[in-house]
């Protein structure tokens, strides 16, 4: 089982308790009706499906309740960080050096 | 495999040389929503600080508090204290705007005591019981249910549950109870 990290209540908790939320940082826009139709195409289907660190949202359902946003790899599972919605994208390659040092076997 | 458990009895549900598993007597619950700034007022009013971390509850009389989430709080109290709580609150609603809704009913509240309380809810619930110290509470999840877990005692827990989903969780308790007295 995957150990989350909530950053609302701030422990490490089993991912029974999170439900996932798709893709972050996909902002709507502010006036819809001002997007053409691939535009809105775009924004609705279209997600990077990235192999590798994944920026994605995560809600704590069976517990604070909270969305938050999380990098996970998606080829490994393992989440390399989780911010509180709202916080800006952290950097990846500080993120990537990080985890190289905790694991440097790998 | 669900029974049929009749809900408006408090008393024994299940009761094995491992663990006892009993059905609290209704009390006042309300939720409780509000933001920061409006958090000291709240306190106030009420006479008990609203705890700020997640998980950590505040206590006066028989009065509990719960902090479950960044704006949320649970509030639990003996039925007569209801009518205190709401006017307590609906008095400063004026200046601090919060939302308290009573949710008594909404919610049964089961005891499990004994030697092996603590492994009798890790039938059900993914958490590492060692990290929820004595006096807090946490919401969590039992078997697909979200539940609060409250742990009064070192074996001496309580289990908040929503009412449709009581019958399935006390009857896998009633199962793990007569199985852990059978290890």
């Amino acid at each position: 089982m995957l150990l989350i990290h909530c950053p609302y209540c701030d422990e490490t908790l089993p991912e029974l308790e999170f439900t996932y939320g798709g893709e972050a940082h996909i902002a709507r826009p502010e006036n819809p009706a001002d997007k053409t139709d691939d535009e809105w195409r775009d924004f609705l289907f279209i997600r990077t499906n990235v192999k590798g660190p994944h920026f994605e949202r995560w809600r704590h359902a069976h517990g604070c309740g909270r969305f938050f946003n999380a990098v996970r790899d998606t080829v490994s599972d393992r989440f390399l960080t989780t911010y509180k919605a709202g916080e800006p994208r952290p950097d990846l390659a500080v993120l990537l050096e990080d985890a190289a040092k905790k694991e440097p076997s790998k | 495999m669900t029974a049929h458990i009749d809900l408006s009895k408090a008393g024994i549900l299940a009761e094995s040389s491992a663990v006892r598993v009993a059905l609290l007597p209704p009390v006042a619950r309300f939720s409780l929503r509000a933001a920061t700034p409006e958090q000291k007022a709240l306190s106030k009013a009420l006479g008990i600080t609203l705890p700020a971390k997640i998980g950590q509850c505040g206590r006066k009389g028989d009065i509990e508090i719960i902090c479950l989430g960044p704006d949320e709080w649970t509030i639990i109290a003996p039925e007569d204290q209801a009518g205190m709580i709401t006017d307590a609150c609906a008095a400063i609603y004026a200046k601090t705007p919060h939302s308290l809704t009573e949710i008594s009913d909404r919610e049964v509240t089961v005891r499990i005591t004994g030697p092996k309380a603590s492994d009798l809810i890790t039938i059900g619930c993914p958490r590492d019981l060692d990290q929820l110290p004595v006096g807090e509470a946490r919401r969590t999840v039992f078997d697909g249910v979200t539940t609060v877990l409250w742990r009064d005692g070192d074996q001496d827990y309580r289990l908040d549950l929503w009412r449709s989903f009581a019958p399935h969780v006390i009857a896998l308790l009633e199962t793990g109870c007569g199985e852990l007295a059978g290890e």
